[in-house]
């Protein structure tokens, strides 16, 4: 069989088109690129959309746990602690038994304990919290001058939120943020591995991976391939975010417009 | 446990419950809990080790160790953790096995790799196929504690080496005019002053091992999640005395909750530590303590 037709039905297998049953046995280099490359298609998918949901949510707790009203503050504090102070893999396995719990009463919550909505909403409260943090981080160190230069000009409330501090925010956030993000897209991996079930076999690519493992018996072959896939990922993730970088950065002199340096330290 | 517990039928509910998580199966859950301190009292000093060793390499004016200590703190970034750990606990065993089997069996000209198999005599076997269940279990402990050791050892050796870059040059060089020598420097000067700036890193790093305690059971390890697991399952009365409906919920999150705790009390007491060290130290931290001080 050649490699064309073994993508061609493998390669959207993890969605479930194409071929049916997984190769079984003669595992051919191509077959573990495929379909360790087809499992990645979950991996953007979560990473990419628990991002864009979790970033309006991180801005809000942000603020909620900057604010002086004890009423926003506390709620904010507290979500943040609990989803920073436990493991994202506990947080999966309570998830999915809550969602299983609530189906049985209610059967609209069906689509909750598949993986593509009820992980999708554990990672979306992780990412929140944990970018939450940052922000806030970035928050209160936004320059003084920044803030009475907006007052000078009259700005206040929401004008001067959006046009002051949410960029500064940002772009003293940014390199922060990326190395969440890259996090965000590794704790991806955890989903199929936790409660949630990989229906029909289709998983995402550390799924495919341990798979190829354990019927090969030999590690030495799918996990370097996996780890092609998500150095791969790594950077297009920190080309484009340092794309991003740029442009929150672009009004200020060259000299200050430092590089940003991507010294991933661990943010979680 | 308790006498009363003979016919859990006719108990209250609350006796009944005393007797629920007292009985013999709770008992391996509680001590699953001790697996996961055990873990992360041996885990911790080790990768501390390894990540020190890690670092000094990545410092070394020997090109070849330099890139292995850099290529060792470079691989864990790019890659997720957890495929680490189920590739290590794998690539361990069959590397043990491997090489019991080159000296153990000389005469053996089978190929190992056969097909989908990985054959190795039967006096190589890890543990011997005669050995008792403990030996089996203590040593998926043990695989499972090296792995971490290595991957967690990565994080560490990064971290250190950029407390030991922050260390002032200004200290180095003063050193270097008394007539150090580097390996002085080195174990005088910088290794003392380094833990300061490498705190924060470390202590991150503890709060992330706590947090990945529960991917032993990815390792085949019966750790609290797989107790958490059964325990909560439900239970007919056919098979227990004590039959109840699907508490794995409540097990799971009974775990949050220890979780919370751990990392609560760990933040507290390394705030403690921060500020012990940050005592003297020509850092803001200390200039801080200094001032509370004298004011």
């Amino acid at each position: 069989m050649s490699c064309l037709q073994t993508i061609h039905d493998y390669g959207l297998r993890s969605l479930g088109i194409g071929e049916r049953l997984l190769p079984k046995n003669d595992f051919t280099l191509c077959e573990q690129f495929t379909l360790i490359g087809s499992g990645m298609i979950w991996n953007v998918y979560f990473g990419i959309m628990a991002l864009a949901t979790g970033f309006l949510f991180a801005t809000a707790l942000a603020v909620g746990k900057a604010s002086q009203n004890k009423w926003l503050r506390k709620p904010s504090e507290w979500f943040i602690f609990l989803f920073r102070g436990s493991p994202l893999f506990i947080q999966f396995f309570f998830a999915y038994f809550f969602f299983l719990s609530l189906k049985k009463s209610y059967p609209m919550f069906d689509a909750f304990t598949s993986a593509w909505l009820g992980a999708l909403i554990v990672l979306f409260l992780n990412t929140a919290a944990y970018s939450g943090e940052i922000f806030y981080g970035a928050l209160r160190s936004i320059p003084k001058g920044d803030i009475e230069a907006a007052d000078a000009y009259g700005m206040s409330g929401w004008a001067r939120f959006r046009r002051i501090v949410w960029p500064t925010m940002l772009r003293l956030a940014w390199p922060a943020y990326t190395n969440e993000a890259i996090f965000l897209f590794h704790a991806t991996t955890l989903v199929f591995f936790s409660a949630f079930p990989a229906w029909q076999q289709r998983g995402d690519a550390l799924y495919y991976a341990s798979y190829f493992a354990d019927k090969t018996f030999n590690p030495f072959v799918p996990y370097p391939i996996l780890a092609f896939y998500f150095i791969l990922l790594t950077l297009v993730i920190v080309w484009g975010f340092g794309m991003i970088n740029k442009r929150l950065n672009r009004h200020l002199p060259a000299a200050r417009q430092t590089k940003m340096r991507f010294r991933l330290n661990l943010a979680r | 446990m308790f006498s009363y517990c003979a016919d859990p039928d006719t108990l209250g509910t609350l006796r009944w419950f005393s007797c629920y998580l007292t009985n013999g199966v709770h008992f391996s859950f509680y001590l699953s809990f001790l697996k996961v301190l055990g873990l992360l009292a041996v885990t911790a000093p080790v990768a501390l080790a390894f990540g020190f060793m890690g670092a000094m390499a990545a410092r070394s004016h020997f090109p070849p160790l330099s890139w292995l200590g850099k290529g060792y703190i470079a691989i864990v970034r790019g890659v997720p953790d957890i495929a680490f750990f189920l590739f290590f606990v794998i690539a361990l065993d069959q590397a043990f096995e491997w090489t019991r089997h080159k000296i153990l069996c000389p005469e053996w000209t089978d190929p190992i790799r056969q097909g989908n198999d990985f054959i190795v005599c039967q006096a190589a076997k890890l543990p011997l196929g005669t050995a008792p269940e403990w030996v089996h279990e203590t040593y998926g402990f043990f695989l499972a504690i090296i792995t971490f050791s290595i991957v967690f050892g990565a994080f560490a050796a990064n971290v250190l080496f950029g407390g030991m870059r922050a260390v002032p040059h200004a200290q180095l060089e003063t050193a270097e005019a008394y007539g150090m020598s580097r390996r002085q420097t080195f174990w005088r000067i910088l290794v003392p002053q380094m833990w300061v700036y490498a705190l924060p890193g470390l202590s991150n790093l503890w709060m992330v091992l706590i947090k990945a305690t529960p991917l032993l059971f990815l390792l085949g390890i019966e750790d609290i999640v797989y107790w958490a697991r059964e325990l909560g399952g439900t239970k007919t009365s056919k098979f227990t005395q004590y039959p109840h409906g699907d508490w794995r919920m409540w097990y799971f999150l009974f775990l949050l909750v220890f979780y919370l705790g751990m990392t609560r009390v760990s933040e507290i007491g390394l705030e403690k530590l921060m500020r012990k060290l940050s005592h003297g130290q020509a850092t803001s931290g200390g200039e801080l303590l200094r001032k509370e001080t004298t004011a």
